[in-house]
């Protein structure tokens, strides 16, 4: 099938969060790929491969929105094996989950993917909100949070995670869906070509050398807000951002007495 | 050297691979003085790590130096020497010259699975009595039809235990000591080949080290690599790749330790400060953290020279250069770190005890600190020249 997958940098979640004034300073940030987009690319080469012949069964798309560095991210997409790369123009501080989902939209509307794949959330503002979003200006139908994707004859069969137990939803084709962390666990997509008995490697694909220096030459195709016809325009406004209160050292306790007198006379918890 | 977009992202492919698929299997294998060659190499092989420079033909990317030295580099974020060393025996010190100049038929049998990983690769050089003087070996091929039949030994030999084939250097003939040796492939389930015993060592204990007897080995005439009396030569010519991929190797792992002891000792108090805060100590790191970028940017010149011209002699003096560098280097800073972390360096499973263990390697192996001062020295046109006896 043709999938459309979403792809956006953030700083390192490892690197130490500055701020500047009220606002997050990412001047100095190491920026990669949103990790749950990693695991959506993952989930999305799967679909579109059989894991024992090397066959493709369909296009991967990469779509990221941001300035040109981005190609960057967009290369180590198509490195893991994605077969081309869009990128739409636009500067960070414009793109808030709206805008987003309406630039996406209108990609979709040109390139008329089966599936429009996405992480459940960016670890910068971990909004969660763009999957559900895009559902609804597509009106689309949405499963969220996959931790598991059958393809089946009606489409997808979706399994997620909920407090109390796996929920499964059918979704028709073309739909949203947006990944979960278990998503990368080894046998988590089925695609009905892959033998039921292969069993992934657990997490994203290493890049290989080879599809590094692929990489090199597929597409990554330039497009402006202006050729989509879509401007960022943000209904949301941000405020103010600052870092949580330090905290205090916490203290070594010699032994379980010493553990329970704390938790009884200091903290009184018990 | 600039690396471009697709050097960081092999690097960051590799540097995935060391932190999931390496580092918390190290202290096991240390352990176990041995590390699973077939299974590890395998998984390389599919990322195409282990034939970055190779041929095409033979599965490689062929892809300049520069690609393995950023490789090399990354691989100093290993938490051990031994595997860095394992991995570059297979791909930059028993290859090179089976890659430049075997048949294709030599080739496809034994380059095309190592470049896979199917096949493990080792490198024999030295022997009990002849190490820094590779000259004077005394392993011999002697022709039999079409076949060598193959007599001596080896020590020190790295992947020796678990080797698939070996690169072996060997004499053909009975004339000068720089003309009458070879570089045949033997394969290492031949009979005749003896792994006599597995070497315990300072450090370096994940790699297997082994000591080989070879007693009439018996292998085809076309297992040899170029022509006959040309293995001194190309030998000399492998040890390029070798030094480069050693020294880059040293990097990072430096770097790392330079780092770990600046957080230990900024947390360690003593007299009332901490110890990071006594000007000997800081200084001393900042010392240290300018020679390892001074010895980066040798490495980088070198590698740079290298890819413009393979046969470029300055290489070989800035190859050497980069070797002595890196291993003096190591043992002075594996030496003042450690102090800085008083007794808790000093037990046996401080990381910078095994750096230290393992970094003394560098100034022996592949080459002697000696044996590179005597190339510079020539290549300087300073060496006495020797009497003829
Ligand atoms: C862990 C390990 C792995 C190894 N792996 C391999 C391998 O895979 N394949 C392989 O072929 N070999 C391997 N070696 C062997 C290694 O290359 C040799 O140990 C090295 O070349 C030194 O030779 P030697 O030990 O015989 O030292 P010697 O030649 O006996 O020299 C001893 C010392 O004498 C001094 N010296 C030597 N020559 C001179 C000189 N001209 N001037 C002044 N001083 C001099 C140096 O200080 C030198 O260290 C390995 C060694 C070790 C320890």
């Amino acid at each position: 099938m043709k999938i459309l997958v979403t792809v956006k940098r953030v700083p390192d979640p490892e690197q130490k969060v500055k701020f500047k004034g009220t606002s997050v300073d990412v001047s100095a940030a190491n920026w990669v790929i949103n990790a749950f987009d990693e695991y959506a690319i993952e989930a999305a080469l799967r679909l579109n491969e059989n894991a024992a012949t090397g066959e493709k069964l369909g296009e991967t798309i990469a779509l990221s929105i941001g300035p040109k560095d981005v190609s960057q991210q967009l290369r180590s997409a198509l490195a893991m094996g994605a077969d081309r790369a869009i990128l739409v123009g636009g500067a960070d501080e414009e793109l808030d989950s709206f805008a987003v989902a309406r630039i996406v939209k209108a990609v979709v509307e040109r390139e008329k993917p089966d599936l429009l794949l996405m992480g459940k959330l960016a670890t910068d503002g971990e909004a969660s909100q763009v999957p559900q979003l895009c559902a609804a200006l597509l009106d689309w139908p949405q499963a969220t949070f996959a931790a598991q994707i059958t393809a089946n004859a009606e489409g997808l069969e979706v399994k997620r995670e909920v407090d109390t137990g796996i929920e499964v939803k059918q979704v028709k084709l073309p739909a949203v869906v947006s990944v979960d962390l278990r998503i990368i666990s080894p046998t988590a997509v089925v695609n009905g070509k892959t033998p039921a008995t292969h069993a992934y490697q657990e997490g994203p694909r290493y890049a290989s050398l080879k599809g590094i220096m692929a990489a090199k030459k597929k597409e990554i195709k330039e497009i402006s807000l202006a050729d989509l016809g879509v401007k960022a325009a943000p209904v949301t406004k941000l405020v103010s951002a600052e870092p949580p209160a330090g905290r205090k050292a916490g203290v070594k306790v010699k032994d379980v007495a010493e553990l329970v007198s704390k938790l009884k006379n200091e903290a009184k918890v018990l | 050297m600039l690396y471009t977009d697709e050097h960081s992202k092999l690097r960051q492919t590799v540097r995935r691979f060391v932190e999931q698929e390496i580092n918390p299997h190290v202290d096991a294998w240390e352990e176990a003085e041995l590390f699973p060659a077939h299974e590890l190499f395998r998984k390389m092989g599919k990322l195409g790590l282990l034939g970055i420079t190779k041929p095409a033909d033979c599965g490689g990317q062929e892809l300049d130096y520069s690609f393995a030295v950023a490789f090399a580099e990354e691989l100093g974020r290993c938490n051990c020497g031994a595997i860095p060393m394992a991995i570059g025996v297979q791909t930059d010190m028993a290859t090179p010259a089976l890659a430049r100049y075997g048949s294709p038929a030599l080739k496809a049998e034994y380059m095309t699975p190592t470049v896979a990983g199917e096949l493990v690769a080792a490198i024999g050089v030295s022997e009990p009595g002849a190490g820094s003087d590779v000259a004077s070996i005394k392993t011999t091929a002697r022709k039999d039809g079409g076949d060598y039949i193959i007599n001596g030994s080896k020590m020190w030999i790295t992947n020796g235990m678990q080797a698939d084939w070996i690169c072996l250097l060997v004499n053909t003939g009975e004339g000068k000591p720089h003309e009458n040796k070879s570089l045949v492939v033997v394969p290492m389930n031949a009979p005749g080949v003896n792994r006599a015993k597995k070497l315990k060592k300072l450090g370096m204990w994940a790699s297997d080290t082994a000591q080989l007897f070879f007693e009439d080995v018996r292998v085809p005439q076309s297992n040899l690599i170029g022509g006959e009396g040309m293995g001194f030569f190309m030998q000399m010519q492998q040890f390029q790749e070798e030094r480069l991929f050693g020294a880059a190797t040293t990097l990072l792992g430096l770097d790392r330790m330079i780092q770990e002891t600046i957080t230990y000792t900024r947390e360690r108090q003593a007299f009332g400060q901490s110890i990071l805060d006594n000007q000997t100590v800081h200084f001393r790191l900042a010392e240290l953290q300018t020679e390892v970028e001074s010895l980066r940017a040798l490495v980088y010149l070198t590698t740079e020279r290298y890819v413009a011209n393979k046969d470029d002699f300055e290489v070989v003096k800035l190859a050497s250069m980069c070797k002595l560098k890196a291993g003096r280097l190591a043992r002075v800073a594996t030496d003042a770190c450690l102090q800085f972390w008083g007794g808790m360096g000093y037990t046996w499973d401080s990381a910078v005890a095994r750096s230290m263990r393992d970094m003394r390697l560098l100034s022996i192996g592949g080459g002697a600190d000696e044996v590179m001062l005597g190339i510079i020295c020539k290549l300087m046109g300073t060496l006495p020249r020797r009497k003829k006896s």
